[in-house]
């Protein structure tokens, strides 16, 4: 399966790290893109690039909990103070863009596609 | 590992920021463990759901985390008001979570749903204006095997 670090993912979208920089390593393997945290726990695959608009410490547990390779905040959906800092004590990944939801996630997949 | 590892912990009710904490220990401890990464996920998954639940509804609660040789067994325990009818509960998109909740991103009616998902047992017990009991078991072997 094809693979992209999240470092990579940022340079080449032109995403921000606005958490989570000593895991930018961590590789993911697809895209999934959803804001409802209860549908996500269950149905985010393990290792995937999550694309949302939720930055709360909710967010960053379910990250962690459901193993997702990093987080994506698109629409510049603000990441608050807690949920920095929950993310980077726990190592997750988490990437700011002003692109909509599908877009930033189309970023990553063609990424995918390319490499 | 023939031992068998015992965790409790205190859920403290509305405070949605230290949901997770509980289970984010677990994983830790299963990690430790060196358990395979879907059988810790699934623990993960169905133990957060259940601490969301305490959250939500209950006012907070207890869990005990068992981790035996053949299976992880989580049980959970609150004195919240009860469930009245369990099988609709189970049913993903029902929900009585307040709006408040689901702004944050929960109250979908996916908790139950996903926590039988995730688990290999599930047993449901609720008093109305009691509580609620939720016994959870992850098996770390594959069923043959924990069989044979």
């Amino acid at each position: 399966m094809k693979k992209v670090t999240i470092g990579q993912i940022a340079q080449e979208c032109g995403f921000s790290v606005l958490a989570g920089e000593d895991a930018l390593e961590r590789e993911a393997d697809r895209v999934f893109c959803c804001d409802l945290l209860s549908f996500v726990m269950g149905r985010a695959p393990a290792g995937s690039a999550w694309v949302t608009v939720m930055g709360n410490v909710n967010a960053i547990a379910v990250a962690v909990l459901a193993d997702t390779a990093c987080l994506v905040l698109a629409e510049n959906a603000a990441l608050d103070d807690q949920a920095r800092m929950r993310a980077d004590s726990q190592g997750v990944p988490v990437l700011g863009s002003a692109l909509p939801v599908f877009d930033a996630g189309l970023c990553i997949q063609r990424l995918l596609e390319r490499e | 590992m023939s031992q068998t590892i015992s965790f409790h912990y205190d859920v403290p009710g509305d405070d949605f920021t230290r949901a997770g904490e509980a289970s984010s220990s677990v994983k830790k401890a299963l990690k430790q463990v060196g358990l395979a990464p879907e059988i810790i996920r699934n623990v993960a998954i169905a133990m957060y759901e259940g601490e969301i639940n305490m959250v939500i509804h209950a006012g907070g609660g207890q869990i005990d985390v068992e981790i035996g040789p053949d299976a992880v067994r989580m049980v959970l325990k609150d004195q919240g008001p009860g469930i009245k009818d369990i099988s609709l509960a189970m049913q993903e998109g029902w929900s009585t979570a307040p709006d408040d909740v689901r702004s944050l991103g929960f109250g979908a009616g996916m908790g139950l749903p996903n926590m039988k998902k995730y688990t290999d047992e599930m047993d449901v017990e609720s008093t109305v204006g009691v509580g609620t009991t939720v016994t959870m078991t992850v098996r770390t072997h594959p069923r043959e095997e924990a069989g044979a």
